[in-house]
């Protein structure tokens, strides 16, 4: 309880209108800031000398199909001082959606968010090399959205010749 | 035989063009026709890109590197994942938690049981249920059985693409006698979706745990023998020595976990870290060596083999009694034969696996240590039976991008040793 | 041996030709071992020390495709995949046959997405399909022992129209 709260404290005192809503869900803590104080917020967690929020182990995002705002990107990102997991959540309000890299604050967010912008299409500001990640080069649609089917859409992946 | 029959034929032969019916894409054709001759200088300057593809002897699977060489010198890898990418990770948005236990299973295929474990210990945490002890402690044993497993792979494998080829037979040889194991337990030797929402799905008997323990006690003798053939070997050390080394800095930065983190000189286990089952009853050592490269990698998978044992030891002599699947009847499956006999069961039964077990809307992140690295499920829900949101951060995604930043300035061959040591598994690489 | 394909009625010469030289054919199958995923991994414990795979003649699992006769895919083969698959399948000499190890490569398997193949014969021509996820390695010898009988069978004038690239 403690630690988390000296967290928000934290953050909510250099930032103080980026960060718009917290959660603590089965011990996990979640903060929301803006998109576009994430960068900002980002490089302060890692070089705070108390906090020191030094891996990035995951960036991802969430398709919520319905809402106004659809896409919303996650990273987990965890301090070897503390020894505690951090869940950044950022609401992307602009559409086609557009957020900042956090490739300049930890590099190996890299790869992660190239998986976020196949999978989504969601486009990462000053990024190194933004390019599909897992679908060939000339696929034109993002899986994980929620208006991509499971099965596929016919011929959209080049198949040989049956001999 | 007519002669005039034999002339046909061997003309045919001889008048086929063999070439264009491999090379059939037309592109390739006119690059084909069009390009010069190389003269001696052209290829003594240029730099070549070399593509080492998916299919590949030591690549681990389906992994593709395009290389930029200077003569047999790295100048720059390219990785290109997406092989294996099967769409796990939609798949999950379409079944319900208990249907998605087989496929956990192929992620990392070389442990199969540690991500049935990690997965269900994921959903566990986001129902806010607990299975008893006796279901914790068998799936710490299954955990562990899995974890040597898992090294014996990655060594046989590493030392076979190294070249000492009879490592594989060895360290296979072990793994049949772990999967003997999984086969009476858990009724299949490989892919044994084990786990279920609650505890596990069978239990433990006598005979089992006495074939554990009779394989710990000869598996020493077997690990002192693959010491000796290989450590002192002063050819493969080598080759390993100063090859690719991670700096403590550059592993953190990158986000890689595991063995190849604490071969860097951190020390950083999530069983010690935040302990999940009962790791904190258990008493190991965290081995960590400093100096990143790819033999303290190596050293580091043999160390761990070791804790492993240690620990299998203490967990069979605390091995608890009791019930291996949690009386919670809105979320854990009652047994078959209740089932078939009262009615509240069958009702709870139908309701399970028609509607899901309904977990309350929220996220969370959960992560395991796996034997590659560190396996997180973050699964967000909203209440209804299928996850409306399902990510695995897959160890070996992120060791992989490491590839990039320790391959430059080494050979060709040492490329090998690199991917090796870092030990790669791409059907969770590529989910 | 293009010589007696030629020829159209079975005399008792080349009959037994046939037979020697179908079984010379059968007892050293070298299988390609396409190893994409999971089965790779039973794959590789079929030529362990348990279940040794070289007593029947699969020797050696080479990995080019120029020096082998039989490809056992095994693994998940999505559309990416399937280029490089086909690619190495045309570059195995004649007389070859393909073996469909497993339950993605025969049908797709549990994987019912966008990126799988529903089966490798929507692009090779399959002689064997076997059954498991993953099949046990016994399951693998029993499709190479049919493979066997397979080539057992053939004689010299099915491989008439042999493409040698």
């Amino acid at each position: 309880m403690d630690l988390k709260q000296l967290i928000i404290e934290k953050i909510k005192g250099n930032f103080p209108d980026a960060v718009s809503e917290t959660t603590d869900f089965r011990d996990d803590l979640s903060v929301t800031v803006k998109s576009d104080t994430i960068l900002g917020v980002a490089k302060y967690l890692k070089e705070d000398n108390e906090l020191q929020f030094e891996m990035c182990k995951d960036v991802t995002a969430i398709d919520w199909a319905t809402r106004k705002n659809r896409f919303a990107v996650v990273y987990h990102i965890y301090s070897f001082k503390l020894n505690f997991n951090l869940r950044l959540k950022s609401i992307v309000e602009v559409d086609p959606p557009v957020i900042d890299s956090v490739t300049s604050v930890w590099p190996g967010a890299d790869w992660y968010e190239r998986e976020t912008y196949d999978m989504y299409g969601i486009v990462f500001n000053n990024h190194p090399d933004l390019r599909r990640m897992y679908m060939p080069e000339g696929f034109q649609y993002h899986p994980l959205r929620k208006d991509f089917p499971v099965l596929g859409i016919p011929d959209s992946l080049p198949l040989p010749e049956k001999i | 035989m007519e002669f005039r029959t034999v002339y046909r034929y061997l003309k045919k032969f001889n008048s086929m063009d063999i070439r264009t019916n491999i090379y059939s894409d037309e592109k390739l054709l006119k690059k084909i026709a069009e390009d010069r001759e190389i003269i001696i200088e052209d290829a003594l300057d240029n730099e070549m890109i070399i593509n080492m593809g998916p299919q590949h002897p030591a690549t681990h699977g389906v992994l593709r590197l395009v290389l930029r060489l200077d003569g047999e010198t790295v100048l720059s890898v390219v990785p290109e994942l997406g092989y294996l990418h099967r769409g796990y990770e939609k798949m999950a948005e379409e079944m319900s938690y208990i249907e998605y236990i087989p496929h956990t299973d192929r992620l990392d295929y070389t442990a199969t049981l540690c991500n049935n474990v990690a997965y269900i210990l994921a959903v566990e945490k986001l129902l806010g249920i607990e299975a008893p002890k006796r279901a914790q402690f068998i799936r710490m044993l299954v955990v562990e059985l899995s974890r040597l497993a898992a090294h014996m792979v990655a060594i046989g494998t590493y030392a076979m693409d190294v070249g000492a080829v009879t490592m594989v037979m060895w360290t296979f040889r072990e793994r049949e006698k772990i999967q003997n194991i999984f086969d009476r337990l858990a009724g299949a030797r490989f892919t044994t979706s084990y786990t279920r929402i609650g505890g596990v799905a069978s239990d433990a008997d006598d005979v089992t745990l006495k074939m554990v323990k009779e394989f710990l006690d000869q598996f020493h003798s077997a690990l002192d023998e693959m010491d000796k053939l290989l450590l002192g070997n002063r050819i493969f050390i080598d080759r390993l020595e100063g090859i690719g080394v991670l700096t403590k800095e550059d592993a953190i930065a990158l986000g890689v976990t595991g063995p190849n983190l604490r071969a860097s000189g951190v020390e950083y286990d999530i069983r010690r870290a935040k302990p999940y089952l009962f790791y904190n009853e258990i008493d190991f050592k965290i081995p960590t060596y400093n100096e990143g490269d790819c033999l303290a990698r190596y050293f580091l998978r043999g160390d761990e083999v070791r804790e492993s044992v240690k620990i299998l030891y203490q967990i069979l002599d605390k091995m608890p009694g009791g019930e291996i699947i949690a009386n919670d009847p809105k979320h854990a499956l009652p047994h078959k034969t209740e089932i078939y006999s009262k009615m509240e069961e069958l009702i709870h039964d139908f309701m399970i696996i028609n509607h899901g077990v309904n977990p309350p809307a929220g996220d969370v992140f959960f992560s395991a240590e796996n034997p590659k690295g560190e396996l997180g499920f973050y699964i967000v829900s909203n209440g209804s039976g299928h996850p409306w949101k399902m990510k695995i951060r897959s160890p070996s995604f992120c060791n992989l991008q490491a590839i990039a930043k320790i391959c430059k300035g080494a050979m060709i061959s040492d490329v090998i040793a690199i991917i090796g040591s870092l030990d790669p598994v791409m059907g969770e690489a590529d989910k | 041996m293009g010589l007696e394909a030629k020829l159209q009625q079975d005399g008792f010469i080349t009959t037994t030709i046939d037979s020697i030289i179908a079984w010379a054919r059968k007892s050293s199958v070298w299988p390609m071992p396409m190893g994409i995923s999971c089965c790779a991994i039973e794959m590789i414990a079929a030529a362990d020390p348990k279940y040794d795979l070289a007593r029947f003649g699969s020797e050696v699992m080479r990995f080019t495709p120029r020096q082998c006769d039989l490809m056992i895919v095994a693994g998940t083969v999505t559309y990416k995949m399937a280029q490089v698959v086909r690619r190495i399948y045309d570059q195995m000499p004649e007389p070859k046959w393909v073996i469909a190890m497993g339950a993605c490569t025969s049908s797709g398997g549990m994987y019912r997405s966008y990126n799988v193949v529903q089966g490798i014969d929507q692009f090779l021509p399959v002689d064997v399909y076997t059954a498991g996820c993953p099949p046990r390695p016994e399951n693998l010898i029993n499709a190479v022992m049919t493979i066997q009988a397979k080539i057992a069978k053939t004689k010299a004038r099915d491989f008439q129209d042999l493409k040698t690239a």
